[in-house]
């Protein structure tokens, strides 16, 4: 393979549409934790309170969290990328779990933590999209489906809660991995070393570019 | 299949074989991890019930645990924005509306009054309940003999000093022995959080009939809905009969 002559000091990770999608999901998530945690129990539900308020904002918010990765999904094909790569694990990404082997492993866009906790994320928002229709419209259903609908909402919230703070600490620490998400950037030299087949595929990419560019001249 | 496989990315560690070279064709992980977990959220759905009964029986002795999500416990419920306070000095309850006399009790006299005590469950409408409750408080048939209702009469509507809070009663249910204007739970003062000093205990209908931080009791001559009451909920609110829910009566 040819190295490039000029290497750029930074690359494209994350395209707008995905960065704005992960923007309003997140703004959705933080006010459906805020609204959850204020009818669940103390102290949010005296120190909130106005339940009937505090319900409705839960309801509408949770109806629309996932209108924009819907949208996004079927509008941005930077998007429909990120989230095939999410979901597809390489024999590497299984090497990866083994500490030992991981010196042996050549990542590629996402490591396999990221895609689990993708995978959990999504598999959690919709189970909780679902037992929340369940709770709100519950005339078709028994009780003993509702006590068990909000059985799984409960513990779902709290384990998606626990993963976030994950995800959050996890991105504070690496302030490269933030920036792609905030800026849509990430130094050359972080995806060279963290992320080193995406990284190939990325020069690559902008190699053929160039060359088809000459072509056309 | 999209995203080509390239050759000379390959490596001396990609033993596995060229398909592994691009992430995007690898195996469907992803798509396993949410159906697998999809399927365990139904199947909360359906024994969710009985494993939460079985949780709370053991958490329930546990300190530090009991905020998690389990049944069996009181949750704290306010419609406004945080707990109203009122001292027992400063409390007292006015019935008026169609009676013969209008009569404002202090807590002092309250207490003066035949207690009667009672020993029932909680049963909230979203879902928990907590058994045993110990209740204490003067049967509201009691207090509306002594104002004398009128005969043209035939409800009550209960206001909180919350300043937002309504509930209902037809005369009827309110007669019940087993509905009281209640002073002390759980073998104490009533707690500001459980709508104290003084609330009502309507044992046999959901909990948001046993208005908390009981102000006043108005007697009318029609059923006025109270606040939840015009969100959608019973208005005659049997435990197990009412709301689509099938919980034992209390």
């Amino acid at each position: 393979m040819t190295i490039p002559s000029e290497i750029p000091a930074r690359i494209a990770r994350f395209a707008p549409t995905v960065r704005v999608v992960h923007a309003l999901n997140a703004i959705g998530f933080g006010l459906l934790t805020f609204t959850g945690a204020a009818m669940y129990g103390a102290p949010g539900t005296q120190w909130v309170g106005r339940r009937d308020l505090v319900r409705n904002v839960h309801v509408w918010v949770g109806i629309f969290l996932l209108l924009p990765l819907i949208v996004g999904l079927a509008s941005s094909s930077g998007l429909r990328d990120d989230f095939r790569r999410l979901s597809r694990w390489s024999a590497e990404d299984k090497r990866w779990w083994f500490k030992s082997k991981r010196t042996e492993v050549r990542l590629g866009k996402f490591n396999p933590g990221q895609k689990a906790n993708a995978s959990f994320t999504l598999a959690a928002l919709l189970a909780l999209l679902g037992t929340g229709a369940i709770m709100k419209w519950y005339s078709p259903f028994g009780d003993d489906w509702r006590t068990g609908a909000t059985f799984v909402h409960d513990w779902t919230a709290l384990a998606l809660g626990l993963v976030v703070i994950g995800h959050i600490y996890m991105a504070i620490r690496d302030r490269s991995a933030l920036d792609g998400m905030i800026r849509g950037t990430v130094p050359s030299e972080w995806a060279a070393t963290g992320r080193p087949r995406w990284y190939s595929e990325v020069i690559q990419a902008s190699e053929n570019d160039a060359s088809d560019l000459g072509d056309s001249r | 299949m999209t995203g080509p496989v390239r050759p000379e990315d390959a490596d001396v560690t990609d033993y596995v074989g060229l398909l592994d070279v691009d992430e995007r064709l690898g195996t469907r992980v992803g798509r396993r991890i949410v159906l697998g977990l999809m399927g365990a959220g139904a199947a909360g759905i359906i024994f969710g019930r009985p494993i939460q009964e079985k949780t709370a029986q053991v958490i329930s002795g546990v300190p530090g645990l009991n905020q998690l999500p389990v049944g069996g416990r009181w949750r704290i419920y306010t419609v406004t924005g945080g707990l109203p306070k009122r001292s027992q000095a400063d409390y007292s309850l006015r019935i008026h509306g169609l009676v013969d006399e209008e009569l404002t009790f202090s807590y002092e006299q309250l207490l003066e009054l035949e207690p009667t005590h009672l020993t029932k469950d909680f049963q909230c409408v979203t879902g928990w309940r907590v058994e045993d409750v110990k209740w204490t408080g003067i049967r509201l048939a009691d207090l509306l003999d002594a104002a004398g209702v009128q005969t043209s009469a035939t409800a009550l509507r209960f206001f909180s000093f919350d300043g937002i809070y309504t509930e209902s009663l037809t005369l009827a249910q309110a007669r019940r022995d087993d509905v009281i204007v209640a002073y002390s739970m759980l073998g104490d003062d009533i707690t500001r959080a459980h709508g104290g000093p003084v609330r009502l205990y309507v044992a046999p209908m959901y909990g948001y009939k046993s208005i908390k931080w009981l102000e006043s009791i108005e007697v009318t001559d029609e059923v006025v809905p109270g606040y939840w009451e015009r969100r959608f909920y019973a208005v005659d609110a049997w435990i197990g009969n009412s709301n689509g829910r099938n919980d034992n009566p209390v």
